[in-house]
């Protein structure tokens, strides 16, 4: 077996960035990777994914983007890219192909079993990402036979798809890119939405995310919500990588012919059962994207920065009248449901008393446990925690607690 | 991205007793089973469309409760349906607690967002064939088409303010969410 101060689980953007700070505090080391370094971008997103934040949003501890489009948003081979310069640049020591079987407590510190031998450490970093298995609801257990059904990590592309009708439940970022596409490739497309946060890709002549790490929104912490439970809850913004449409909103999406009903409640006798509280969750929505440009306005009175335009507001979110309740499954109107209906951790190879009555991974600000930290999971310390952006300035927090304690569990 | 409305710390008082709410929060984080309440009506048969429903009994935080007072709400058809319209319709009982549900829950968010309630009103007006429940035509449910909620606030607050309070209200409402998903129903002889 083994032995090593530090290991550091996945070899993506949180684990590089762990691995960069470790290294310039003279942290010994090791990344462990089932894959390759970036693996879940190279294989487990669909072929169409950009970043929703522009390339010159691609921070990283003592790396940043440098080519000649800062405006940009990566597509995935892009990502690719960028995280193994960051690997190189930062000589991160990483152990590719190296699956982690199994990792339990072991005297004062941890014993990480892999498909290629054990190792034991006095601290470990869990980096294996926040969206490792797709979240099902639990009427998708009752879809009928013969519709085809894919989760946001098996669709690739329309191509994959039968012709005729689809269903996608959830219009967070993945619900809406993937019915933009799969309506723009000639199928009728069904979008479930329930709960959604509708955003402009640019506003007053900037890109939101300009306007996000501007304002401060990104860095707020803690302490600058109520309930930081549920902001790890919410649903991604439906945003898309690219300038040239402002919105990838539900009206958007109905004018491309889509059509929108309420959140899918129930399967139940072959028939789906959308949600009457469709018109609710638009107010919600297009309340809560007037919240977040009111703020804005009130930093950009405040900052005065250069070159904007004037204040905007926007139509609300049209709310067809009366929307479609119940469709029958076995009437052939939908060939196949995507369900876009979110992501969560794969943690079944951690072995300890560290997870709350939901199965969660418990961490306070990313420490689990003596020893035992969390990196790149939702509003872990900040809003921009699961970001490439917001993953660096966790990784230093938490590599200057794995310095202070020197792995040293008494603390 | 969330972008909460403050709670402010004016003194406003809308008769609800927010600190203890989530107080009671906090005490349901600690001990999940203690939230399970279950509530229930009896109702007896008087005469044709007439029967009265008689409420007590709950169990909740663990045990049963009794109230000091037993409610009794009464339900009736009328004339035009050849009926003795000594009472409201079941479907005119379940609009009355919509709107009670979410009158109470806007009064509820209302303090909690430091918003002082003057009035409020909610007007609410549901859509039926009855062909439906005749057995006329398979096509028309039995039940509402269409449920419409039109809210009379006035408050201490701007307009954006009162919609936020409006629609807070339905996102938590139970009334609203078992009109507007489907909810699994068990009905027996004993």
């Amino acid at each position: 077996m083994k032995r090593i101060q530090t290991i550091v689980i996945g070899a993506g953007q949180a684990g590089l960035a762990m691995s960069h700070c470790l290294s310039e505090r003279g942290i010994a080391h090791v990344v462990i990777e089932r894959g390759e370094v970036a693996n879940s971008w190279r294989h487990e997103r669909w072929d169409s994914l950009r970043l929703l934040t522009p390339n010159w949003q691609s921070r990283l501890p003592g790396f940043a983007y440098a080519g000649p489009d800062p405006d940009g948003f990566m597509s995935l081979p892009q990502v690719v890219r960028h995280l193994s310069d960051y690997a190189r640049a930062s000589r991160a020591p990483v152990e590719e192909r190296t699956r982690v079987t199994s990792v339990t407590i072991d005297g004062g510190g941890y014993r990480v079993a892999t498909d290629r031998g054990d190792w034991a450490c006095r601290s470990l970093v869990i980096a294996s990402g926040a969206c490792n298995l797709a979240s099902l609801p639990a009427c998708a257990a009752g879809l009928p036979d013969g519709i085809a059904q894919f989760t946001a990590l098996q669709y690739r592309g329309p191509a994959q798809l039968a012709a005729g009708g689809v269903l996608i439940v959830g219009a967070s970022a993945t619900g809406v890119q993937l019915a933009a596409e799969i309506r723009a490739a000639g199928h009728a497309v069904t979008l479930a939405a329930g709960e959604h946060v509708r955003m402009p890709r640019h506003y007053r002549g900037r890109d939101i995310q300009w306007w996000m790490d501007r304002a401060g929104i990104h860095d707020a912490g803690h302490d600058a919500v109520d309930d930081p439970e549920r902001v790890r809850r919410l649903p991604s913004a439906q945003l898309a990588g690219t300038s040239e449409r402002r919105f990838f909103d539900l009206n958007s999406l109905q004018d491309a012919g889509v059509e929108i009903v309420g959140r899918l409640s129930a399967i139940r006798d072959g028939q789906a059962l959308f949600s009457g509280a469709l018109a609710n969750c638009c107010a919600l929505s297009d309340q809560k994207m007037n919240r977040l440009l009111a703020t804005l306005d009130e930093w950009a009175e405040r900052a005065q920065p250069e070159g904007l335009q004037g204040i905007e507001r926007f139509a609300p979110t049209r709310v067809p009248n009366p929307p479609r309740l119940t469709q029958d499954l076995t009437r052939g109107k939908f060939r196949t449901v995507i369900w876009a209906t979110g992501f969560r951790p794969d943690h079944g190879w951690l072995h300890a008393p560290v997870f709350d009555r939901k199965g969660r991974l418990a961490h306070r600000e990313g420490v689990v446990a003596p020893g035992l930290y969390a990196l790149g999971l939702p509003f872990l310390r900040r809003r921009n925690s699961a970001l490439i952006d917001g993953v660096g300035a966790d990784a230093a927090h938490l590599a200057d607690h794995i310095a202070g304690t020197r792995g040293r569990l008494a603390a | 991205m969330t972008f909460e409305t403050k709670i402010s710390g004016a003194p406003v008082d809308n008769g609800v007793d927010t600190a203890s709410l989530i107080g009671a929060r906090a005490a349901f984080e600690q001990a999940p089973e203690a939230a399970s309440f279950t509530f229930r009506s009896s109702c007896d048969w008087i005469t044709g469309t007439q029967n009265r429903n008689t409420l007590n009994g709950y169990f909740g935080l663990g045990q049963e409760h009794a109230r000091k007072q037993t409610f009794t709400i009464a339900s009736d058809h009328p004339e035009v349906f050849h009926a003795a319209d000594t009472a409201p319709t079941p479907p005119e009982i379940l609009l009355s607690a919509l709107a009670s549900c979410l009158t109470g829950g806007l009064a509820a968010v209302a303090q909690h967002r430091g918003i002082k309630l003057h009035a409020a009103r909610a007007i609410v007006e549901g859509d039926i064939d009855v062909r439906g429940i005749l057995g006329m035509d398979p096509d028309i449910r039995n039940g509402f088409s269409a449920i419409r909620v039109r809210f009379e606030i006035s408050a201490d607050a701007s307009d954006a303010e009162i919609a936020a309070l409006v629609a807070q209200s339905q996102k938590r409402s139970a009334v609203f969410d078992m009109l507007t998903n489907p909810t699994n129903v068990v009905v027996e002889v004993a």
